[in-house]
């Protein structure tokens, strides 16, 4: 009896580990954020980034719109890229482009937004990264589709094209 | 004279430091039990990125408000989610992490039981 507990127990212990390890093998290495799940958009009060007047969160998004909420700096590079797809995304007219600047030197976002356009309808500041914490945000470039105030998808990193046809598709 | 006035300025600073130092303790604690998400292998604490500076300047508003430290980590863990947690609770998908330890110590303690305790 003695002898049979002990290799019982290894072979039962080395499975358990075994069944860890493999399921293991499976899962991704790579961390990724939950990009899908449906959230109330926070509420918060900023800055208008022109007039420097305070305004609401709710005065912002309002019920049965769509918004494309951009976060974006004058010092971020991947923004530079993503910002001709914003213009393009903002001809068509079918969704309103709200942009929260981060962590930014007003005048050169101004400039910024001189040189490459401005596709956003409305801009709040977020001096100190703070509201972007709210939003559940990782950084510059983000962007959140916003519809009945529900976050309806994030985009972490610059969007590309093929971000854009998926976006029309989600809005038609 | 000068003694006294000296006495009253070290009455008045020194709980008022303590308190500082209490809540400073209090957020590099929280800070450190916080991944730096955009960071690899380093905690908020640890880390000067803008999203750990961010991090930080939340932390220290929430403890402002008077919210205690497990209420700061529900406020992250729905903003981020758990993986944000260096401390992770025990739910459906930590179990085995929690319970293996233990079901471990238990068969192997019953091994050497078994077979050094009961031979004598």
């Amino acid at each position: 009896m003695k002898n049979k507990i002990l290799p019982f127990s290894v072979i039962i212990i080395f499975g358990i580990i075994f069944l860890i390890f493999y399921k293991g093998l499976e899962d991704s290495k790579i961390y990724t954020p939950d990009v899908t799940t449906k959230k109330k958009i926070p509420v918060f009060n900023t800055k208008e980034f022109f007039s420097g007047e305070n305004v609401k969160s709710s005065n912002i998004f309002e019920l049965d719109k769509v918004y494309l909420l951009n976060i974006w700096s004058s010092w971020c590079v991947p923004c530079r890229q993503e910002h001709p797809l914003l213009m393009s995304l903002n001809l068509e007219n079918k969704l309103n482009i709200i942009g929260m600047n981060y962590k930014d030197n007003l005048k050169n976002a101004e400039n910024f937004l001189k040189e490459l356009g401005n596709p956003y309808k409305e801009i709040f500041i977020d001096l100190d990264g703070t509201i972007a914490i709210e939003w559940g945000a990782y950084g510059v470039p983000e962007s959140f589709l916003i519809y009945n105030n529900e976050i309806i998808k994030k985009y972490i990193g610059p969007l590309n094209q093929e971000l854009v046809d998926e976006i029309n598709l989600l809005i038609k | 004279m000068k003694f006294l006035k000296f006495f009253l300025i070290v009455i008045i600073l020194f709980p008022l430091s303590s308190i500082n130092a209490e809540e400073n303790d209090k957020r590099n604690k929280i800070t450190k039990n916080l991944r730096c998400l955009i960071c690899q292998g380093q905690s908020v604490y640890d880390s000067d990125s803008e999203f750990a500076n961010s991090l930080k300047i939340v932390v220290d508003k929430k403890l402002q408000e008077g919210l205690s430290e497990d209420q700061i980590y529900e406020y992250f863990k729905i903003k981020y989610g758990e993986w944000i947690l260096y401390d992770p609770g025990l739910n459906k998908n930590t179990y085995i992490l929690w319970l293996l330890p233990i079901l471990i110590f238990l068969i192997g303690g019953a091994i050497i039981y078994k077979s050094f305790i009961v031979k004598k």
